[in-house]
């Protein structure tokens, strides 16, 4: 006798319950598949910032420390020679003067620095090592020159002293002494000549050439004659003045804007219009925003190439649906038992909005404003197309002057021929504009938090 | 000089208008109760000397180097000589007017024609503020006169402040107008010069130099930009999509609370990233990697391609999809969850059969928005597409698409108004309506769907 055969619902029952059994432990299975799937999704999301972040600081923080030498340059009066500088006579022309004035400074260009230079340079270099000029200047910065002839020009009683200046090794040399040139390869294919390569090295086992901070990244415009001495600072200050506009002209607007839409606007065909034009800006594509700035600001109104104004203005319409957008987000979040309040004791609409819901919604405002600023600070494809991606190399003195921006300066950058040394460089660029933004948005944080706590 | 003096002038005139109208009012409150407090009625007498004050100040600033123009130009022209540009002569008479002076010794007629110019110049200045002036006190006194007990001082400043806050609102008008007219007008001038047939449905893109007013030459067909842009997108969703959405789902639905809090904003850190930083981790890091690893498989990938932007496009709208997904699959009623969970189904069953549909449309709307950005997006598909405008479907190797090619067209050296400056309008245009038609139906299904649960 056996027992299956007895019971014929009890075996319907096992069986039954074997098959639950094997069905729960495959969706068990695909539960934690599932599970594990999301997982591994949000970890790849992560890995991404990870891997991205890792890739920018391992290969951009090396760019902020060059190679550079503190040489005894000596002002040799029979190299040196230079009239005195010119004085503005009474009959003559501001016109006239500048021209005088920058006659006189071009025979300062004149000047044959580079003599100065690899004489101090073999000074340096330990004993027994020559080179010809070719050879040492080839180590030198080639914006060294001006380096020495600023400094005369500010004093001209250094003409027969001698003087420790700080002179940057070219984009080469720092290449070759940061190991990033291939030594294996034959004499003629390196971009340094071999008493120049045996100069670095003799200079660098010395320690008359070694690494320091490089302050001038920040304190240098860009230059493309002398790449090792190509700094920020005039996309620095471009960026600050486009800044500027942004947050004049965009907040009040977009602030105005946000109140009336939510406050005051009669729901009618008018104001539905606006609110989905606000809704589509925002999602317009930035490139299409640079085209309206070459076709009005630059093509219409003649206003002037690569200038901060332009760049702002566009910059600005792009931020407005932004901060239009969060601003009314914020006003929405004000309870209606404020306003009613407010109304209930006899106040009129604009005291309303202006007394006591508006100041409620101050650290919305202030947050969104920044964060607006912030992707504004960021952005590259509208300044291409109003001519900013021009090589300018000085800092501009007011808003309509010709002016780089920091994404630009880095767009420019990552073109530039000289790759071997430009690639650490644009890495250290955006590692600047990334702890700009970061700031910003560290700053939107910590100003709502202490806002709200107040409020 | 002038700017400040004519600032501090204004500021004067504001000042002064406000404590007029307060002073005033304050007086007759003695007599019996005002309708509006002081500070209204000094508002109102400002708002009603400075506003034409400043509505001549800019007519003047608008229109008088153009006057300037127009008045000292027959003086020029009828000096110059036959062979030497006028308008150089115009700058040298300009600069000598001003005081800067010019190079050279200036000849008697550009003395002569730079006083003239100053004298007219200090005219035009002279008359713009004295009318200014008197506009303004002329508002100032006839405000002033008004200002009256029963004066609704209060409902006019506030009616002025709303209109102010309207002409703000409008400025958004404003500029999409300005981008349709601009776009088409430019984009009309395009067309004079190839046919629209030719430009939507060629498939050669190879834009020959033509300058201005010259026959355009060189295919101008816009078919291999557009399959370069919806390839990298397509790529870029393909990324972005299930990593995106599966975030989203572990994001609400299993991980913890803290997990959660710190993970968000992790993840949405990709999104404030600037997309030259994109752009350039693609070309010198990504594209490189892909290369070398094609070679180790077999496949010849380059190394600026439709993957490597496309990749990293999608790296870039992960946050994007999962942020909004997050936000559509909270807005699905916990009764369905719950429901579904009492029934015995398995979490990852309910989310598949149970919240992922009733989550669908808005997911699909999110997903309409993501790839209209990824059609615009700019840096990353400049840096790492490599620009090759040829028709090919291998993603593999380099492409080109729409924003390439309009960064390209006007940034080059040809003229504005030449067809390769222009073609770039036409691109633009091309790129709005399609970008404005994935914003609309994204938005349509969005609002439709949260009616459903609303």
């Amino acid at each position: 006798m056996s027992a299956p055969s007895l019971d014929p619902e009890a075996q319907a029952n096992s069986l039954r319950r074997a098959q639950v059994r094997r069905s729960l432990t495959r969706r068990n299975r695909a539960e934690a598949r599932f599970r594990a799937l999301g997982m591994v999704s949000a970890l790849a999301a992560l890995g991404f910032v990870a891997i991205l972040f890792g890739n920018i600081l391992s290969r951009g923080i090396p760019a902020f420390w060059q190679y550079s030498a503190v040489l005894n340059v000596t002002f040799d009066p029979a190299v040196v020679r230079v009239p005195e500088r010119p004085v503005q006579g009474a009959d003559q022309s501001d016109a006239d003067y500048q021209t005088a004035l920058l006659g006189w400074q071009r025979r300062f260009s004149m000047v044959n620095w580079n003599t100065l230079i690899s004489r101090a340079v073999l000074d340096a270099a330990p004993a027994g090592v020559t080179a010809d000029q070719r050879a040492v200047l080839s180590v030198i910065d080639s914006g060294a020159r001006f380096v020495l002839r600023d400094l005369v020009l500010q004093d001209p009683s250094l003409i027969g002293q001698t003087v420790p200046v700080r002179l940057l090794a070219s984009a080469d040399a720092d290449n070759w002494a940061k190991g990033k040139l291939d030594r294996s390869l034959p004499d003629e294919r390196q971009q340094l000549s071999r008493p120049a390569r045996d100069l670095i090295d003799a200079m660098t086992t010395q320690g008359s050439l070694q690494r320091s901070f490089a302050w001038h990244l920040f304190t240098n415009v860009d230059s493309r004659a002398s790449p090792a001495s190509a700094g920020l600072a005039g996309a620095f200050v471009g960026s600050l003045y486009m800044m500027l506009v942004v947050i004049l002209a965009s907040v009040p607007i977009g602030v105005s804007s946000a109140i009336y839409l939510e406050e005051f606007a009669p729901r009618n065909r008018f104001t539905d219009v606006i609110e989905v034009n606000i809704n589509n800006l925002a999602a317009v594509p930035s490139i299409v925003f640079g085209l309206l700035g070459a076709a009005v600001f630059i093509n219409l109104f003649r206003l002037p190439l690569s200038a901060p104004l332009v760049g702002g203005l566009v910059l600005t319409l792009m931020t407005l649906p932004t901060i239009i957008i969060a601003t009314r987000s914020a006003l929405r979040a004000v309870p209606p038992s404020l306003r009613q309040a407010a109304l209930g004791i006899g106040a009129s609409r604009t005291q309303m909005v202006f007394h006591h819901v508006l100041p409620v919604t101050y650290p919305g405002i202030l947050t969104a404003s920044i964060l607006g600023v912030a992707q504004a600070l960021g952005e590259t494809a509208p300044l291409l197309l109003i001519g900013m991606n021009a090589f300018v190399a000085n800092i501009p003195a007011t808003p309509l002057e010709q002016s780089a921006a920091l994404p630009v300066q880095i767009y420019l950058w990552q073109g530039n021929e000289n790759r071997n040394f430009f690639e650490a460089r644009t890495f250290a660029a955006i590692i600047v504009l990334l702890a700009l933004m970061i700031s910003l948005n560290a700053l939107a944080i910590w100003l709502r938090g202490r806002l709200e706590r107040k409020a | 000089m002038t700017s400040l003096l004519i600032a501090a002038l204004v500021l004067i005139v504001l000042g002064l208008a406000y404590q007029q109208g307060a002073a005033r009012s304050r007086a007759l409150a003695g007599a019996g109760r005002l309708h509006s407090r002081p500070r209204y009625h000094g508002a109102l007498v400002a708002l009603w000397a400075a506003v034409p004050l400043l509505f001549v100040l800019a007519l003047w600033g608008l229109v008088s180097g153009a006057l300037e123009d127009w008045y000292i130009q027959p003086v020029v022209q009828a000096n110059v000589a036959s062979g030497d540009s006028l308008a150089t002569a115009l700058q040298r008479v300009q600069g000598l007017a001003s005081g800067f002076g010019v190079s050279g010794q200036p000849a008697p007629w550009e003395i002569d024609a730079a006083q003239t110019l100053r004298a007219f110049q200090r005219q035009l200045q002279f008359s713009a503020i004295a009318l200014g002036a008197i506009l303004a006190i002329g508002g100032l006194l006839i405000a002033r006169r008004r200002v009256s007990a029963r004066l609704r001082a209060r409902n006019h400043v506030e009616a002025a402040v709303r209109a102010a806050l309207i002409l703000c609102s409008v400025i958004a008008i404003f500029t999409t107008l300005g981008i349709v007219l601009s776009l088409l007008f430019e984009t009309l001038r395009f067309f004079s010069f190839v046919s629209p047939a030719e430009f939507f449905f060629g498939t050669v893109w190879q834009p020959g130099y033509a300058s201005t007013g010259s026959e355009a030459t060189g295919g101008y067909g816009m078919v291999p930009l557009l399959v370069g842009t919806l390839m990298i997108a397509s790529i870029a969703m393909l990324v972005a999509i299930p990593v995106g959405l599966m975030t989203a789902i572990w994001l609400t639905q299993y991980a913890s609370r803290r997990v959660r809090t710190l993970l968000k904003p992790m993840i949405e850190i990709l999104a404030g990233i600037p997309t030259i930083v994109y752009g350039f981790f693609a070309l010198v890091t990504v594209g490189p990697f892909l290369s070398d690893l094609g070679d180790v498989i077999g496949l010849n990938i380059t190394a600026t391609s439709a993957l490597t932007a496309g990749l990293v496009m999608g790296i870039m709208i992960i946050p994007f999809v999962s942020s909004l997904s997050d936000d559509i699959i909270r807005q699905v009623p916990s009764a369905m969850r719950d429901g579904s969970l009492g029934l015995g189904a398995t979490k990852s069953e309910t989310i598949r059969m149970v919240i992922f549909p009733a989550a669908l449309p808005g997911i699909v709307g999110a997903i309409l928005l993501a790839v209209s950005r990824a059609i615009g997006e700019t840096m990353i598909v400049v840096l790492a597409a490599g620009n090759a405008p040829i028709l090919r479907f291998n993603p593999f190797e380099a492409t080109s698409s729409f924003t390439v090619t309009i960064v390209a067209a006007l940034t080059g050296d040809s003229d504005f108004a030449s067809p390769q400056s222009l073609v770039a309008f036409a691109l633009g245009l091309t790129l709005f309506v399609l970008t404005l038609m994935l914003n609309i139906g994204a938005l349509a299904v969005v609002r439709r769907y949260r009616e459903q649960y609303e």
